[in-house]
């Protein structure tokens, strides 16, 4: 696989990397859709966050790499094996996986294995994308443009966190624990508004418009492309740290304590901007408590609240259409009446 | 040497820098109607490649397995085991893919060329093929866009040289000084070529002067500077290198004019004895000026003469949303339509099957199946995971709202005509099965006089009875209109509001009269319309063609048509040019 630009050396795009750190840290938090500007850095974001993410323990041999501490949420096959033995695992890399565009339902879920149905007449599962993507992240650019079928499909599969497959009398279900990233481009199609709010974490990426900042961004790129291996040794340090910081924020984060007060606050802020539903007060939260412990602190604050409000609510504001102003302007003047009171 | 000269020059320097990095630079785009000068940038272009680079074509309307691959029915039936088609992106590897009519791509298309773009491979998860294959090349687009026609942006942006060729004649077609040699060792040079401290700033920095928001287009002017520095065989950048970069890759791109720059108070004394004195400080002035200030004059020279009106154009109509205008939203749907391919799915609900489809889908499958039926059998055995059912592209239907200005200002000289024209339109939308509404407004108010309908009788009965004289409340009128295109949209239909008026407001709101309270406030009204994104019509209905109804039209980002004493078949001309074209 071609080198990547590490994550650490991305000038800028802080809401986007933060959103990305904090779907690391808490993946309950339910997917990152990132929309910007062209050539502004979206998919390297992505493709950077697969090299920085810590390695994670695995089901030795099994194709869905199966938690072997979390015997619930097993596959089939792990289940009837565990009952007998022990299972061997192994350090794997968390999977962030490509979804390509013009893939096809059957590669994405799963179907039965061509070569052995046409060689020897046999009925064996090969599983798909969702499959590869177990306990990880499937990464869609361009997802305004998959088509719609799709895309519910994958929603669906990653709220329950389960795939089932029926095909040719064979039925398959198997544990398919997702963490969905999108990204796209507004200038080539919106995403239907009811998929929009599906995404626990929305971003809007922009191209850095001071010159210091761009002058950097090119240089750092263009040092990358002429000695990928050089670049990326050159910025191992801080890749490990934010590694680290990754790893104990997430051995932290069920322990971040939220208090009533914080609750509040977040309650009447999705009240102020009138959001449909508790799922904006959920991700606000959850969000809050991942940023709390990747900074390290025992309770969720003031300022954590603030930092996440814009990406965990700016896409379940209802459109006014004789608004001008965006929804981040919106939940922007949203936050300061809140917390001014 | 003619502007002409110039820009055929450049054109096969563009090329050769695309030959020396191909990849790096992403790829040309080229607009030009095909031709003879055309054919002979064409040539120009293969003789900077070696035969052995593939130079393979692109259909606009290519289908998705011919462009990424997938399995190969006929041959794997054949051989009884899994046989994979290469697609065209793998098969361009190391090679210049030529997309022909680049303005019609698709957007799926262009999103696969991205994607193999950006990764040098590409990846196909098809038809129970999982396979990535290396897809390093270069694009030339060519853009045979016609007016507000053009290639894709988004592909645009990933191709470092912007050229145009529609000015040119034979005559500005010179000579090709190029030998493939030098280009083959420029290529080795290539990554030995280092950068000075502030060029990479320079280029930064008139990327950001032009108005060019995209990073991609100081990345790429670097690329090309590095690949003019190679063609040198300079080891380092200079600034002629820069300065051609900043010209082929950044110039095409501008968004606008760098500001003037500040004239320094103690240089202008200096100017006034005589003309050597002038000349030398001209000179020094050259060498001294900062090396951003020169890559941009470069830049800035360069820059299309008819750059500063499709500014001003693009301020009037606004970057509204890019589907604006289109007649209709095209949908996906399941039963009307234009084919646009196939899916797996249920029937049932009104969905059609695809039988060649269904079958290509069972096929692979018929030996595993015959093996677990019970009795020996000869007929297909098709499951209900075969089935796959046809998909269609309908437009939503198109509502055109005509809010006609009915008050003494303007009735009595053009209501006859404004319903000619309405009737025109009207067995056009028709024969489109579009529905139609009319708003019209004098006196005090605007009136709903018909909700939207596709009854022609209807419209053409209330058109009759409709009554001239009185006021005009524009705001009145433009408020209704928005409400019900708002309520249009909700629908799922796709409205354009059509508003005939000499824009001369004199009724305020609230039904008093007071032309600058008038005026203020259908300034407002269409402010308010234009932020609903729905695209507009304003057609200034007076004799001479008045400064109000263009304001009217500019506040609202609407196409402005002025007919001093048209006939009803011109007005229908411009109407129905903007509800088609967009």
């Amino acid at each position: 696989m071609a080198t990547v630009f590490p994550f650490s050396a991305i000038v800028g795009q802080d809401e986007m990397k933060l959103a990305l750190m904090i779907a690391a840290v808490d993946p309950r938090v339910g997917g990152v859709l990132a929309f910007g500007d062209r050539g502004s850095g979206k998919s390297t974001a992505v493709r950077a966050l697969a090299a920085l993410l810590p390695t994670m323990r695995a089901v030795a041999g099994c194709r869905y790499s199966c938690d072997p501490a979390n015997a619930t949420a097993q596959c089939d096959d792990c289940k009837a094996r565990a009952s007998g033995a022990k299972l061997k695992s192994h350090q794997v890399p968390v999977p962030v996986v490509d979804l390509p565009l013009g893939a096809t339902e059957d590669r994405v879920v799963g179907a039965l294995d061509l070569e052995r149905a046409l060689a020897h007449g046999e009925k064996s599962f090969e599983p798909g994308l969702l499959a590869r993507a177990n306990r990880g992240f499937l990464y869609i650019d361009e997802v305004n443009l998959l088509e719609d079928h799709l895309v519910d499909l994958l929603l669906d599969v990653a709220a329950s966190g389960e795939n089932v497959v029926e095909r040719d009398g064979l039925s398959i279900r198997h544990p398919a624990k997702i963490v969905l990233v999108g990204t796209g481009n507004p200038e080539e199609g919106e995403l239907r508004p009811q998929l929009l709010d599906r995404f626990g974490l929305s971003v809007e990426v922009k191209t850095p418009g001071d010159l210091p900042t761009r002058i950097e961004v090119i240089k750092r790129r263009d040092a990358f492309e002429n000695d990928p291996a050089g670049f990326v040794a050159q910025w191992a340090r801080e890749e490990a740290k934010s590694r680290r910081k990754i790893q104990s924020a997430r051995e932290r984060v069920d322990a971040i304590a939220v208090s009533d007060a914080m609750l509040t606050r977040a309650a009447q802020l999705c009240m102020s901007l009138g959001t449909d539903g508790l799922r904006g007060e959920l991700t606000l939260m959850r969000a809050a408590r991942a940023v709390a412990a990747l900074e390290g602190a025992k309770a969720v604050d003031e300022d954590n609240l603030k930092r996440v409000a814009p990406a965990a609510l700016r896409h379940r504001l209802r459109r006014n259409p004789l608004d001008e102003s965006g929804s981040s302007v919106r939940v922007q003047r949203a936050l300061a009446e809140c917390f001014a009171a | 040497m003619s502007a002409g000269t110039d820009i055929w020059s450049d054109a096969v320097t563009a090329a050769a820098l695309f030959a020396i990095d191909p990849v790096g630079t992403g790829g040309i785009c080229v607009r030009a109607g095909a031709g003879p000068v055309r054919d002979r940038w064409h040539e120009a272009l293969r003789s900077c490649f070696p035969s052995s680079v593939p130079f393979r074509k692109l259909p606009p309307a290519i289908s998705e397995d011919r462009l990424l691959g997938g399995l190969d029915l006929a041959a794997t039936l054949q051989a009884g085991r899994p046989v994979v088609q290469r697609g065209l992106l793998a098969d361009v590897d190391g090679g210049v893919l030529l997309a022909a009519m680049a303005e019609r791509l698709s957007p799926a298309t262009v999103a696969h060329l991205n994607a193999a773009l950006d990764r040098g491979e590409v990846v196909v998860e098809r038809d129970g093929v999982s396979r990535r294959s290396p897809s390093c090349f270069g694009i030339v687009a060519f853009d045979e866009g016609l007016d507000d026609e053009r290639a894709p942006a988004a592909l645009c942006d990933r191709l470092a040289f912007h050229i145009e060729l529609q000015s040119l004649s034979t005559a500005d077609i010179g000579s090709i000084a190029l030998e493939i040699e030098d280009l083959i060792a420029a290529r080795r040079r290539l990554l030995d070529v280092k950068f000075a401290a502030d060029s990479i700033e320079a280029l930064c920095h008139a990327a950001a002067s032009l108005g060019i928001a995209s990073l991609r287009a100081p990345l790429l002017a670097v690329r090309a500077a590095r690949a003019a520095a190679a063609l040198d065989g300079d080891d380092v950048v200079q600034r002629t290198h820069l300065e051609c970069a900043a010209r082929l890759v950044l110039a095409p791109r501008a968004t606008a004019l760098p500001a003037p720059p500040e004239q320094s108070a103690d240089r202008s004394p200096d100017q006034a004895p005589g003309e050597a004195d002038n000349r030398q400080d001209e000179d020094i002035s050259a060498k001294d000026l900062p090396i951003e200030d020169l890559v941009l004059e470069a830049a800035q020279a360069a820059i299309p003469p008819d750059l500063l009106r499709r500014l001003q154009e693009n301020a009037l109509h606004g970057p509204r949303n890019a589907n604006a205008g289109k007649q209709g939203q095209a949908k996906a749907g399941p039963r009307r339509g234009r084919p646009i391919g196939v899916r797996r799915g249920e029937l049932g609900a009104g969905a059609r099957l695809n039988l060649l489809e269904t079958l290509r889908a069972a096929a692979p499958w018929q030996p595993l199946r015959r093996s677990q039926q019970s009795s020996e059998t000869t007929r297909l055995l098709i499951r209900k995971e075969d089935f796959r059912i046809k998909r269609f592209k309908q437009h939503s239907a198109t509502s055109t709202i005509f809010v006609v200005d009915a008050s003494g200002s303007s009735a009595l000289q053009r209501l006859a005509e404004v319903k000619g024209a309405i009737e025109l339109l009207l067995a056009d939308c028709y024969v489109r099965r579009d529905e139609v509404a009319l708003i019209s407004f004098r006196g005090q108010t605007a009136e709903l006089i018909l909700p939207p309908t596709r009854s022609l009788t209807r419209v053409r009965r209330s058109l009759a009875a409709l009554a001239g004289g009185g006021g005009t409340p524009l705001s009145a009128a433009i408020a209704s209109a928005t409400t019900l295109a708002v309520a249009v949209r909700g629908k799922g239909h796709s409205p354009t509001v059509v508003l005939m008026t000499d824009g001369r407001a004199n009724v305020a709101r609230d039904g008093s009269g007071g032309r600058a309270v008038a005026e203020a406030e259908a300034h407002e009204a269409a402010r308010q319309l234009c932020v609903t994104g729905i695209p507009a019509v304003v057609i200034d209905t007076s004799p001479r063609p008045q400064p109000q109804a263009a304001k009217i039209a500019t506040e609202m980002r609407a196409r402005y048509v002025a007919l001093p004493y048209a006939d009803a078949a011109r007005l229908s001309r411009a109407v129905q040019a903007n509800v088609s074209a967009g």
